[in-house]
C-alpha cells in the first residue's frame, strides 16, 4: 500500500499546488486584491455602493460650511408642491412619475416631475429619499469611522501592553458590551437625536467599538508573540513603532472586515432608532423616520414605503457583501473551489500526474 | 471547576455593577426630568418641581443617587429588596413580573423556529456546497441581514393579516396563486435535491404537480373554512413521521426500529385517535399534558420489547420521538377543528388573523371558551410576530451552521468514520452533526438570554406590552428606576448566559477544560 501510496499524488495536493501557482511571486496586498476582485457578489456590491453614493450625493445641495454644492435634482426636500392628480390611479394624489417599463403603457422611458411620488403634504419624494439616504449613510460612516478608530486603538493597546492596561481596558469594555446596543442608543439618541444626526452619530460611535476593541485584542495577542515582532524589538524598534509598522498591517485583515459589517449594523440600528422615535429627529429626515412616517399610508400610496425600504435593503446588503468578499479576501485559509478548468489547465501546466477524481 | 465557577461569578457581579453604573449615569445626565415644568406657566409649577425633586432625590449628584438604588437591590440579601417605584408609583418588580411573560411568549415561538428552519437550511447548504441551493441561501441569508423588522411587519400585516383575511371570506384559490405556489416549492426542493439535470427537471415538475393538486384538492374540500387532518390524514401523516424518524436515527434498514416506530405512530395517530380526543377534552391540561408525557415513552418501550430482540435502546428512542411528533400532529388536528367556531365567534367574526395585540379580550366576553379555542386565539395573535422574528433571526443561524458543518467535515475523524465504511447517513447524523451542534448550543444559550431585551421594535410594531414598552415608557418619561429594572433583567440573563455557554461547551467538548488558567 505504502509503495503505491508514493507513487500517486494525493489530489488534495494537486489542488495545493494548482493554488500555490496562482499565488506565486504576489505580495500579500496583491493577492488580497486579487481575491476580492474575483468575488462576484463583492464586485456588484461595491458597484451598487458607488453608484448609491453618487445619486444621492450629488442630487440635493450640500452645504459644508461657507461653501454649497448645487444639486441637480429641481426641488429640495423641504419645498411643499402643488399635489399632481393627473393619471393616479384611484384618485390618489401625487403618485409616482417614473417609467422605467416602456412597453407597459408605450410612453417610453421617462422620469418626470416627481419620479418617487409626492407624499401627503406635497413634498417630493425623491428629494425626500435623497436626504434621508445621505443622513443615514453619514451616520453610518461616522459610526463605522469613531468606533473603527477606539475599537482599534482599544484593542491594541489592551492586546499589546497586556498586564494591567489589558485589565482595565477589558473590564471597561465588558462594562459596556451587556448593555444591549437598542437600549444604550435609545438613552443618548431620545436626549440627543435633536442635536442632529451628525451628533447622534458621534455619540453612537462612542459606545459601538466594543466587539471591534476584543477582536483586535485577541488578534494582537497572537501577533505579538511572532519572531517579527521580536526581531523589531531587538533591532531597537519603539513601541509605537512595532504597533503600527509591524502588527497592525498584520491585523488590519481583521479590522477591515469587522468595521464593515460594523457599518452594516450601523445603517439598520439608526433605522430602528429613528423608528422608535429615539434617533433623527423631524425636521431633518432620515431612512428610518421616512418609514415610521409614513407607514400608515401603505395601502394609499405604496411608493411612500417602498422607496425607503429600498435604499436601506440595497445600502445593507452591499455592505454585507462586501465585508463577505473581503474575509474571503483576508482569510488565508479560505479555498477557492477547484474548478473542473484548473484542474485541466493544472496538468497542462505539468504540475504533478495525479488521478483526479 | 467550583473555584472557577465561583471566580466567574465574581467578575459577573463585578460587570452587572459596572455596567449597570455606567448606563444610570448616562441616563440620567442625558436628560432633564424639570424640563416641562420649568417652561410650566401653571401658578403651581415650583412646588410641583419640588416636590418632583424631593422623590427623586434630585438634590444627589446621579453618581450618589445610583448607590441608593444599589441599595434596594442589595436588599436581597437583607431581606429589603426592592427595585424603587415608577414615576407613576407602582413597584419596578410587579411591572416587570407582568411584562416578562408576555415577552417571553413573544419570542419563544419564534427562537426555536429560527433556530431549527435555520441549523436544517444550513446543514442541507453546506452539505451541497457551491449548488444552486447554497448560493440561493447565501443570499436569503445576506438579504435577511440586512432587513429592517418595522418594514417587513409593515408587508406582513398587509399580505398575510388583511389579504389572507380577505382570502378566507372568499376561498378559492386564483390561477395565478397556484402556479406561483407550484413553481415556488417546484424550485425549492429541485434545489435542495441533487442529481442529473433530468433528475432535477422531474423533481421540478413532479413536486410543482403535486402542490398544485393539493391546494386544488384543500380548496375543493373547503378545508380553509374548515381544516383538518382527520384519521385517514392522520393514518398518513403517522406513517411518514415513523419513517421520516426511522431515517434519520438508525436507517430504514434496521426494519425492527421501523415497524415499532410505526406500530407507536398509527397506534396512537389512527387506532387511537377517538380515544385520544376524548384525552384533549380532560378538564386539567396539567393532567392532560402529564399522562401524555408518561404514556408515550412507556409505549415505545414497550413496542420496543416486541418488535426487537437485541440493541432496544435506539429502537425505543426512535419510537418515542416519532409517538411525540404524533401527538403533537394529533394537537394540531385539535386546534384546527376549533378553527370554525373561533372563525364564527363574534369577536373574529371570519377575520381570524389579527394586525395588532396579544389576545382577544372580547373572545371571552360572552361565556367561557373552550381551551383549545383560546389557545388557539393567542397562537393566531402570534403568527405575525413570529414569522417577522423567525424572518430577521434565522439567517445568523444558516451562516453559523453552514460554516461550522464544513469545518467539521473536513476533520480527520469524519475521514476516518468514512474510512471504516460507515453510511453517509451515519456519518452525517452522528459524527458530523453531533460536533456541529456543540458551538451551536452556546450561541443558541446566548440567543435565548438576548431575546428577553429584543424585541423592542417588534413589541411595538405589533402592539404588545411587555419588556420592550415597559423600556421605550422609562426612555420616553426619564424614568431611571423602570429603566435599570429592564436593564437588570436583561444584563443579568446575559453575563449569565455567556457563563452558562462556557459552562455548556466544555461539558460537551471534552478537549475544552474550563478553569485550567489561559
Amino acid at each position: 500500500m505504502a509503495a503505491t501510496e508514493g507513487n500517486k499524488v494525493n489530489p488534495g495536493d494537486r489542488e495545493d499546488a494548482i493554488r500555490n501557482k496562482e499565488v506565486e511571486g504576489l505580495s500579500q496586498g496583491q493577492i488580497v486584491r486579487r481575491r476580492f476582485l474575483r468575488h462576484k457578489a463583492a464586485m456588484v456590491s461595491v458597484f451598487v455602493i458607488i453608484s448609491i453614493i453618487i445619486l444621492v450625493f450629488s442630487a440635493l445641495e450640500i452645504s459644508l460650511g461657507p461653501i454649497q454644492f448645487p444639486g441637480w435634482w429641481k426641488y429640495g426636500y423641504t419645498d411643499l408642491l402643488p399635489l399632481r392628480f393627473e393619471d393616479c390611479p384611484g384618485g390618489v394624489t401625487g403618485c409616482p412619475t417614473l417609467d422605467l417599463i416602456p412597453l407597459l403603457d408605450g410612453d417610453g422611458v421617462e422620469i418626470g416631475a416627481h419620479p418617487f411620488g409626492q407624499d401627503d403634504i406635497g413634498r417630493d419624494y425623491f428629494a425626500l429619499v435623497m436626504r434621508g439616504t445621505q443622513r443615514s449613510l453619514m451616520v453610518m460612516v461616522i459610526i463605522g469611522l469613531i468606533a473603527g478608530i477606539i475599537g482599534t486603538v482599544t484593542g491594541a493597546l489592551a492586546g499589546y501592553f497586556r498586564g494591567w492596561v489589558d485589565a482595565v481596558l477589558m473590564r471597561f469594555t465588558d462594562f459596556i458590551i451587556v448593555i444591549p446596543a437598542i437600549i444604550i442608543g435609545s438613552v443618548i439618541g431620545y436626549h440627543f437625536g435633536n442635536l442632529g444626526a451628525t451628533f447622534l452619530a458621534l455619540y453612537l460611535g462612542l459606545f459601538a467599538w466594543t466587539g471591534l476593541a476584543r477582536l483586535v485584542r485577541g488578534e494582537f495577542l497572537t501577533l505579538r508573540e511572532r519572531e517579527f515582532v521580536d526581531a523589531a524589538r531587538v533591532a531597537g524598534a519603539s513601541n509605537r513603532r512595532i504597533i503600527f509598522k509591524h502588527i497592525l498591517p498584520n491585523a488590519v485583515g481583521v479590522i477591515i472586515v469587522s468595521v464593515t459589517l460594523l457599518m452594516a449594523g450601523a445603517i439598520l440600528l439608526e433605522t430602528a432608532l429613528s423608528y422608535l422615535g429615539f434617533g433623527v429627529t423631524a425636521p431633518d429626515v432620515s431612512l428610518g423616520l421616512i418609514i415610521s412616517t409614513y407607514q400608515e399610508s401603505f395601502v394609499t400610496r405604496p411608493w411612500l414605503f417602498w422607496w425607503p425600504g429600498f435604499f436601506i435593503i440595497a445600502i445593507a446588503l452591499s455592505i454585507n457583501f462586501i465585508g463577505d468578499g473581503l474575509r474571503d479576501a483576508f482569510d488565508p485559509r479560505q479555498r477557492r473551489k477547484i474548478t473542473l478548468k484548473d484542474r485541466i489547465t493544472g496538468k497542462s501546466a505539468g504540475e504533478g500526474g495525479g488521478e483526479s477524481k | 471547576m467550583l473555584a472557577y465557577i465561583a471566580r466567574r461569578l465574581g467578575a459577573l457581579v463585578v460587570i452587572l455593577f459596572g455596567s449597570s453604573f455606567i448606563l444610570y449615569n448616562l441616563a440620567a445626565i442625558s436628560a432633564d426630568p424639570l424640563e416641562g415644568l420649568r417652561q410650566s406657566t401653571e401658578p403651581n409649577a415650583k412646588a410641583l418641581m419640588e416636590s418632583l425633586s424631593r422623590d427623586l432625590r434630585l438634590d444627589l449628584p446621579p453618581p450618589l443617587r445610583y448607590f441608593l438604588w444599589l441599595r434596594g437591590v442589595l436588599g436581597i440579601f437583607t431581606g429589603s429588596f426592592t427595585l424603587g417605584q415608577t414615576r407613576d408609583y407602582q413597584d419596578v418588580t410587579s411591572e416587570l413580573s407582568v411584562a416578562i411573560p408576555v415577552t417571553i411568549r413573544l419570542v419563544f415561538a419564534a427562537t426555536i423556529i429560527a433556530i431549527i428552519l435555520g441549523v436544517a437550511m444550513g446543514i442541507v447548504s453546506a452539505l451541497r456546497q457551491y449548488s444552486r441551493f447554497d448560493y440561493s441561501m447565501t443570499f436569503v441569508a445576506f438579504l435577511m441581514f440586512s432587513l429592517p423588522i418595522f418594514w417587513v411587519a409593515v408587508l406582513l400585516k398587509q399580505y398575510m393579516a388583511i389579504e389572507f383575511n380577505n382570502f378566507l371570506s372568499e376561498p378559492d384559490v386564483s390561477l395565478k396563486w397556484l402556479v406561483g405556489m407550484s413553481l415556488v416549492s417546484g424550485v425549492f426542493w429541485a434545489g435542495i435535491i441533487s442529481g442529473s439535470r433530468k433528475q432535477v427537471f422531474l423533481i421540478f415538475l413532479g413536486v410543482g404537480l403535486a402542490t398544485a393538486a393539493l391546494v386544488t384538492g384543500l380548496d375543493a374540500l373547503n378545508w380553509f373554512i374548515e381544516p383538518k387532518l382527520g384519521i385517514i390524514g392522520m393514518a398518513i401523516f403517522s406513517v411518514a413521521a415513523a419513517f421520516g424518524i426511522t431515517q434519520l436515527s438508525t436507517g430504514i434498514s434496521n426494519r425492527e426500529s421501523l415497524r415499532s416506530a410505526i406500530a407507536v405512530g398509527v397506534g396512537i395517530g389512527a387506532v387511537g385517535y377517538y380515544p385520544m380526543q376524548w384525552v384533549f377534552d380532560i378538564g386539567s391540561k396539567k393532567i392532560m399534558f402529564l399522562a401524555i408525557i408518561i404514556a408515550v415513552p412507556l409505549l415505545a418501550q414497550l413496542s420496543s420489547r416486541i418488535f426487537a430482540r437485541v440493541d432496544r435502546g435506539p429502537v425505543a428512542r426512535t419510537a418515542t420521538i416519532t409517538g411525540f411528533l404524533v401527538v403533537i400532529l394529533l394537537m394540531l388536528d385539535k386546534l384546527m377543528q376549533s378553527w370554525l367556531p373561533y372563525m364564527e365567534s363574534d369577536a373574529v367574526n371570519f377575520r381570524p388573523i389579527p394586525t395588532i395585540g396579544q389576545s382577544k379580550a372580547e373572545l371571552t366576553l360572552y361565556g367561557d371558551v373552550d381551551w383549545w379555542v383560546s389557545t388557539l386565539d393567542v397562537m393566531v395573535h402570534l403568527i405575525l410576530p413570529t414569522v417577522a422574528l423567525t424572518l430577521i433571526s434565522f439567517a445568523g443561524y444558516i451562516r453559523f451552521s453552514r460554516g461550522t458543518l464544513l469545518e467539521v467535515l473536513n476533520q480527520d475523524y469524519i475521514r476516518t468514520a468514512r474510512a471504516k465504511g460507515l453510511t453517509e447517513r451515519t456519518v452525517i447524523m452522528r459524527h458530523a452533526f453531533r460536533n456541529t451542534m456543540i458551538p451551536l448550543t452556546t450561541i443558541m444559550v446566548a440567543d435565548f438570554a438576548g431575546i428577553i431585551g429584543g424585541a423592542i421594535i417588534t413589541e411595538r410594531v405589533f402592539g404588545w406590552t411587555g419588556m420592550g414598552t415597559l423600556f421605550n415608557k422609562a426612555i420616553t418619561g426619564f424614568d431611571l428606576n423602570l429603566l435599570m429594572g429592564v436593564f437588570l433583567i436583561t444584563g443579568t440573563l446575559a453575563v449569565l448566559a455567556n457563563l452558562a455557554a462556557d459552562l455548556l461547551y466544555s461539558a460537551l467538548d471534552p478537549r475544552i477544560r474550563v478553569g485550567s488558567g489561559k
